[in-house]
């Protein structure tokens, strides 16, 4: 059973979500990263993008898999986690603390249509 | 019996109705009577084996293949050491396909390992793929890693001393991308760095230069590489590789990326090709990088084994977002590399390259002795130089042809401005005598 986090939100992708005020930060959830193996490479964006909901704003490669990383939230790009270029294998090791980027909200209602803990726990049972 | 192929009319029979259909025609029945030729080639009778031999040395004797060779800009006639065919020509090598299953191929993945790591080597770069179709294909996909490094790019700038050719593949190609190509114009046989700083903008991906440049000159890198870094873009070097057996390495002069053709380490002129195209660069761009890299790892028992480490992943999972088509090399032109370098060594290629401009400054000196054939730049150069004089560039070459001698290449074409403007090339391969009655020829019977 892979490990989830109360109190974040979660998207079908297998992303985390944590608000902090008007920003978002993103990772991978622990799922994500048992589902991907040993991840070798991140290419994440520019500080300064701006993504839509599902727009693919990096790509996360691992041994087995190149898969594209999709913006849960629309809104600009204010952190990226530039540490995960030289060690992307951290996702791995820690996948709830390696965040990828954090997002400047342009409409927080969009968290609304995110799953919380308990509803990602039954999406992750219905996928195995 | 078919003219080429030696299956009789019961071997066809009898497959024919193993897979359950009538005719070779059946199997062809999902392509429309339209597109089909309707008939048969138009090929010529079927030979015996003794007849083919004959037919194709007559052809063979059709080819000028005894001139001495004084003609490079892009394709060179350097030596071929005889050890290259003994390890080219093993079938294990020479019928190999590319290695689809590669932990398999452990000597094809071994010889590409081995290439790779030359060339780092070489040029002073962290990574190399396994080689590319040639020259021209190895500048666009550098050119396409500069568009992909640089976010809102719009165009790349690429000096006019930079081969022709090299710059027709690369409008053809960035046209698809919507990527403009700026050419910068030359002065005196380089690259003018007015010009150049006039070009080169935020908005510029990468800077393309070539050195030795088409004219065979030498080419200030580092200056180039400077303007190119000023403004955030990429300085992609296109080298002669003899060239590196005595020229600073790339790597230590300001070049993000390293292309060339490789032809000249131990493949012959091949009538064009296949030639071969490599691409090094550092590490930080290794994922940007199109093709493949061998990687030398331990297996569980902790024998040294090689794997196909990288492959752009895009071209087998996430195909539409390719940014490069190419999935395969040049395979045996990489051994044929690998094994030239190998027998060459650091101060084999340095004795080479020193042989090859000191050869070219003896022709250079004997060919302008007179006065009649003047230089056309005045400015240091490694194994090519350009010439003009009064006559017509194709007169002379008539004149020397004549002669069996195979004379410059005929700058007039690409650069108008080069009036009667000749290239020649001297490689390691001509001796005093060539040279010698080179000039004979060009002095008294043009």
């Amino acid at each position: 059973m892979s490990k989830i986090v109360q109190g974040l939100y979660y998207t079908t992708h297998h992303d985390w979500v944590k608000v902090d005020g008007n920003k978002a930060y993103v990772g991978a959830t622990d799922y994500a990263q048992h589902a991907l193996g040993d991840i070798v490479y991140v290419e994440l964006p520019e500080v300064g993008e701006e993504f839509g909901v599902e727009d693919a704003y990096g790509v996360i490669e691992s041994v087995k898999a190149a898969s594209d990383a999709y913006a849960p939230l629309s809104g600009k790009i204010v952190e990226v986690n530039s540490e995960l270029e030289d060690a992307p294998e951290s996702i791995n090791e820690a996948p709830y603390e390696k965040w990828l980027v954090a997002i400047e909200m342009s409409d927080a209602s969009e968290l609304e249509k995110l799953m919380d803990a308990s509803a990602y726990e039954d999406f992750c049972n219905k996928e195995a | 019996m078919h003219k080429y192929i030696p299956n009789t009319e019961a071997d066809k029979k009898s497959m024919l109705e193993s897979i359950g259909v009538s005719s070779i025609e059946d199997l062809f029945s999902d392509i429309p009577a339209e597109l089909k030729l309707g008939r048969e080639l138009n090929l010529g009778e079927p030979m015996s084996e003794l007849e083919l031999v004959k037919h194709m040395n007559e052809l063979a004797d059709k080819n000028k293949s005894d001139f001495v060779c004084f003609r490079g800009a892009g394709a060179y006639d350097h030596y071929i050491p005889s050890l290259i065919n003994h390890m080219l020509l093993r079938q294990e090598f020479f019928t190999a396909y590319t290695p689809y299953q590669p932990e398999i191929s452990q000597g094809t993945l071994q010889m590409i390992f081995e290439f790779q790591t030359m060339l780092c080597d070489l040029t002073g770069m962290d990574v190399a793929n396994a080689s590319m179709y040639d020259v021209g294909t190895a500048t666009v996909e550098a050119a396409v890693m500069a568009v992909q490094n640089k976010k809102k790019c719009k165009n790349v700038v690429v000096s006019k001393a930079v081969a022709p050719e090299t710059r027709l593949i690369l409008h053809t190609y960035l046209k698809q991308n919507d990527i403009e190509v700026i050419e910068v114009d030359t002065a005196d046989g380089v690259t003018d760095m007015d010009k150049l700083t006039a070009a080169v903008g935020d908005e510029t991906a990468g800077v393309i230069v070539q050195n030795p440049n088409f004219f065979g000159v030498f080419e200030d890198v580092e200056a180039i590489a400077g303007v190119a870094h000023d403004k955030k873009a990429l300085l992609i070097d296109v080298v002669d590789p003899i060239s590196l057996g005595i020229v600073k390495r790339p790597g230590d002069i300001g070049a993000d990326i390293v292309v060339g053709d490789a032809q000249c380490f131990g493949s012959a002129l091949n009538f064009g090709g296949p030639y071969i195209g490599f691409l090094t660069t550092k590490s930080k761009m290794a994922r940007k990088m199109p093709g493949r890299i061998v990687g030398q790892t331990e297996d569980t028992d902790g024998k040294r084994g090689f794997v196909l480490t990288l492959q752009a992943r895009e071209q087998h999972i996430r195909r539409e977002k390719a940014t490069s088509n190419i999935c395969s090399n040049q395979g045996l032109c990489t051994l044929t590399v690998a094994i030239y370098l190998s027998t060459m060594g650091k101060s084999g290629l340095k004795e080479v390259a020193l042989q090859c401009m000191n050869k070219a400054q003896y022709a250079y000196k004997k060919l302008t002795e007179s006065g009649k054939f003047k230089p056309l730049y005045n400015k240091p150069f490694f194994k090519e130089f350009a010439l003009t004089s009064d006559v017509a560039a194709a007169d002379v070459n008539a004149k020397l042809a004549e002669s069996n001698i195979l004379g410059g290449y005929e700058l007039e074409c690409d650069y108008p401005e080069a009036k009667n403007g000749l290239l020649f090339c001297v490689t390691e391969k001509r001796t005093k005598e060539e040279i010698d009655c080179l000039a004979q020829v060009m002095e008294v019977n043009c």
